[in-house]
């Protein structure tokens, strides 16, 4: 089994490689890359004014299976994910039950075998049942196939839990992920705590209810020397934060959702629930921070926070709604627009926030990576072609997107996991 | 003239000139609450719902006179009477009884943004009747008409807004209507209860009661809820009193024939001194008796709009056609 994808332009951050190239894969693996190589028995794909990635990641996505099958299926989740361009998605321990032994995540990594078109991870919970009281069963998740840990959605609001967690989930490496929210300062809010809460009327959840525990997370990584990954920061509070903590050598990790770097609070104003997530859109001045800091480095990678929710959960008060929005299948046109056309960005440091970075960050053995061996993810892009989002066309079962009718330029072309093409424009 | 919507959600999208319309057609409503048989057929067929999923007296009562007084047909509905106790969501309940050919739903709801969302579910007039912390467009113009009433215009007035204006519908509304209409808006209460970028919508913000009052005009006290203590936005009523409260001593700040206002239901020695309440400079029982011109005004005007073209809904105070 042999696929040869012809005169693309590779993108490797791994083997700081952009240029014309030919990649052949045999048996799944990346056999070889060259300037020309002959296509004796190999299926052939053509790539010209396409740029050829190593496969993205999206280290942060609510499958919602098991419990929740309303809303996604690990099928459903997996095929958004290889339409948006992704070839590989861990998913968040937030199920019922809560992803807190191994069992459950011998489950969904079955499950996803089965049924998935992609590579699923699982993402263990910190703490039993995430109620962020007693460790989970960390080792045993580790064994059953986890790569970090989170009680995402619910933050670990007990500092010495925090601390314990990175201690032994360190023994492993595995990185410890953080909704950073001071539920305290948060009080129930519902959007950004700014000048549009105050005119709509809504409940705002301050910058420094994130800021706070962000800071909080620095001073116990830094102490414990283990490693702390921030999920999707949202203020120009915490990435300064962050900038200055790496600055000092402290193992600290960030994502950035695609929402917060193209939308702001200023977007909620004809309160449409599908601008309703945590941590919420922000004030211009942090997306103009998270901007700042997806070009200097200071930002990792990209990652969706992917929540699928129905219909009429969301078609409801303000108030009363979900948080969370869909984004499988718009983060890598939303990236290529927003961050690459606008010339904030390279096509490299894009490829580094979407694939090497987070293999890099989850250690995550042949991903992330175009060398001779290498597992064959691979992501194709058409960075030309305009589309129209059109959230009724999306295979998530989520239509849950603040993005719906948006235009933007630059696509996923096609996605291979493991050598097959599982999804093609 | 004739508004621009056929729903009323709140005073931001108003123009100045909307404000005025609704004010002069509120003064000629007036008369009518006046007359032996307190009824115009100007909105005769036409069925207007109050559906209220909030406890209120006053308003609901104004908006079912001020109907009753158009001669629509009015129906009733609060949540411990409906539905919403069985599960149903808000547009599944209004789309029902809109199927029972409603033409306007006049809407409270405690969460900001539920009328504009029924805009977007139905095809009757929405109504904002106040919602959550958002608007309560109704009760901003009632204001506006008292104190025209009072003071002969807005422009150049200097009004004070005292208290929780963090939790305040009737201080957003009022603050949009005011600045509008070219009045000066100072506002006050304890650091804990002025929201954030509250500046940006043209009023003076200050923690300091006697400054706002001091020259002011008109001074408008809003109600304060015991619940917020809970929640240590401030300490007891009592200190709340003493600060924010409104007495004799404090009123001497004011310009010499200041009017004091405040939207209901009062709670006496807390915003309001126990004698000043019933103070000869009081408006309050005014702005209750103008709250039916004002709804009278606001349903006409509602539905000369859903009708369309001009002259669609007949003179306003007319007699029978």
């Amino acid at each position: 089994m042999k696929l040869l994808i012809k005169n693309g332009r590779v993108v490797d951050p791994s083997q700081d490689l952009d240029d014309t190239r030919d990649v052949l894969i045999v048996e799944g693996k990346i056999a070889k890359i060259d300037a020309s190589i002959p296509e004796a028995g190999a299926q052939v794909l053509q790539a010209v004014g396409r740029v050829i990635a190593p496969g993205f990641i999206d280290m942060h996505v609510h499958l919602r299976e098991p419990g929740y099958e309303d809303k996604e299926t690990i099928r459903t989740g997996c095929a958004a994910a290889a339409a948006g361009g992704f070839t590989s998605i861990c998913c968040m321990p937030n199920t019922n039950p809560v992803n807190d032994s191994r069992a459950v995540t011998e489950y969904i990594l079955a499950r996803a075998r089965e049924e998935g078109a992609v590579n699923v991870y699982a993402i263990g919970a910190i703490t039993r049942g995430s109620q962020g009281d007693l460790l989970s069963e960390i080792g045993d998740l580790r064994a059953g196939g986890c790569v970090a840990i989170s009680d995402d959605g619910k933050p670990v609001s007990n500092a010495l839990i925090m601390r314990r967690a990175l201690e032994y989930a360190g023994m492993w490496k595995m990185p410890v992920i953080d909704h950073c929210e001071d539920l305290n300062l948060a009080e129930n809010g519902v959007m950004h705590e700014g000048y549009y809460s105050t005119v709509l009327g809504l409940k705002g959840i301050p910058g420094m209810s994130e800021d706070v525990m962000v800071q909080r997370n620095i001073l116990i990584a830094s102490a414990t020397g283990q490693h702390v990954h921030i999920a999707h920061l949202s203020t120009a509070g915490a990435i300064a934060a962050v900038r200055e903590a790496k600055r000092r050598g402290v193992h600290i990790t960030c994502e950035v959702a695609p929402h917060h770097f193209a939308l702001t609070d200023k977007d909620v104003s004809s309160y449409d629930t599908s601008t309703k997530m945590k941590p919420p859109l922000r004030s211009e001045e942090d997306r103009q921070a998270l901007l700042a800091a997806l070009k200097d480095g200071t930002v990792d990678c990209i990652a969706t926070d992917h929540a699928p929710h129905t219909y009429d959960e969301k078609n409801v008060e303000y108030d009363y709604a979900p948080f969370g929005i869909v984004g499988l299948e718009t983060a890598v046109s939303l990236s290529l627009d927003r961050l690459v056309h606008s010339g904030l960005i390279s096509m490299t440091r894009l490829v580094g926030l979407l694939s090497t970075n987070p293999a890099r960050i989850l250690g995550l053995k042949g991903k992330g990576s175009l060398r001779i061996g290498s597992d064959a993810d691979v992501t194709l892009l058409n960075p030309q072609r305009k589309i129209t989002v059109d959230a009724d066309r999306f295979r998530s079962k989520g239509r849950n997107t603040p993005f719906n009718g948006w235009k933007l330029k630059g696509a996923p072309a096609a996605t291979i996991v493991a050598g097959k093409i599982v999804w093609q424009e | 003239m004739q508004l621009r919507s056929k729903h009323l959600i709140g005073i931001e999208p108003l123009t100045r000139d909307e404000i005025q319309l609704i004010l002069d057609t509120a003064d000629s409503f007036k008369e009518v609450s006046t007359r032996e048989i307190k009824k115009v057929p100007t909105l005769r067929g036409k069925t207007i719902v109050t559906l209220f999923y909030e406890a209120s007296t006053r308003t609901r009562t104004s908006f079912e006179l001020a109907a009753k007084r158009l001669s629509a047909d009015t129906v009733s509905i609060s949540t411990t009477a409906s539905s919403v106790q069985k599960g149903e969501t808000l547009i599944d309940t209004v789309r029902n009884i809109e199927s029972m050919a409603a033409d306007c739903f006049i809407v409270r709801h405690s969460c900001s943004g539920a009328p504009l969302l029924l805009t977007r579910a139905c095809r009757a007039s929405i109504v904002n009747a106040g919602d959550g912390s958002h608007e309560h467009p109704t009760q901003a113009l009632l204001d506006a008409m008292t104190i025209r009433e009072r003071k002969g215009q807005i422009e150049g007035l200097r009004v004070a807004i005292i208290g929780d204006i963090r939790h305040s519908r009737v201080a957003r509304s009022n603050i949009h209507l005011l600045t509008k209409m070219g009045a000066e808006v100072r506002v006050a209460g304890p650091g804990t209860l002025l929201p954030t970028g509250i500046g940006k919508l043209g009023a003076t913000v200050t923690t300091d009661a006697d400054e706002a009052i001091t020259g002011a005009d008109v001074v408008m006290m809003l109600r304060i809820q015991q619940e917020r203590m809970d929640r240590s936005f401030f300490p007891s009523l009592r200190e709340f009193a003493k600060l924010y409260g409104l007495n004799r001593e404090r009123m001497k700040r004011a310009s010499p024939d200041a009017i004091v206002m405040h939207p209901g239901p009062i709670n006496r020695g807390v915003e309001i001194d126990h004698d000043l309440a019933d103070f000869e400079r009081s408006v309050i029982l005014d702005q209750t008796a103008n709250g039916v011109a004002v709804r009278m005004a606001v349903l006409y005007l509602i539905s000369q709009a859903a009708a369309g073209a001009a002259g669609g809904a007949g003179t306003p105070t007319g007699g029978a056609h």
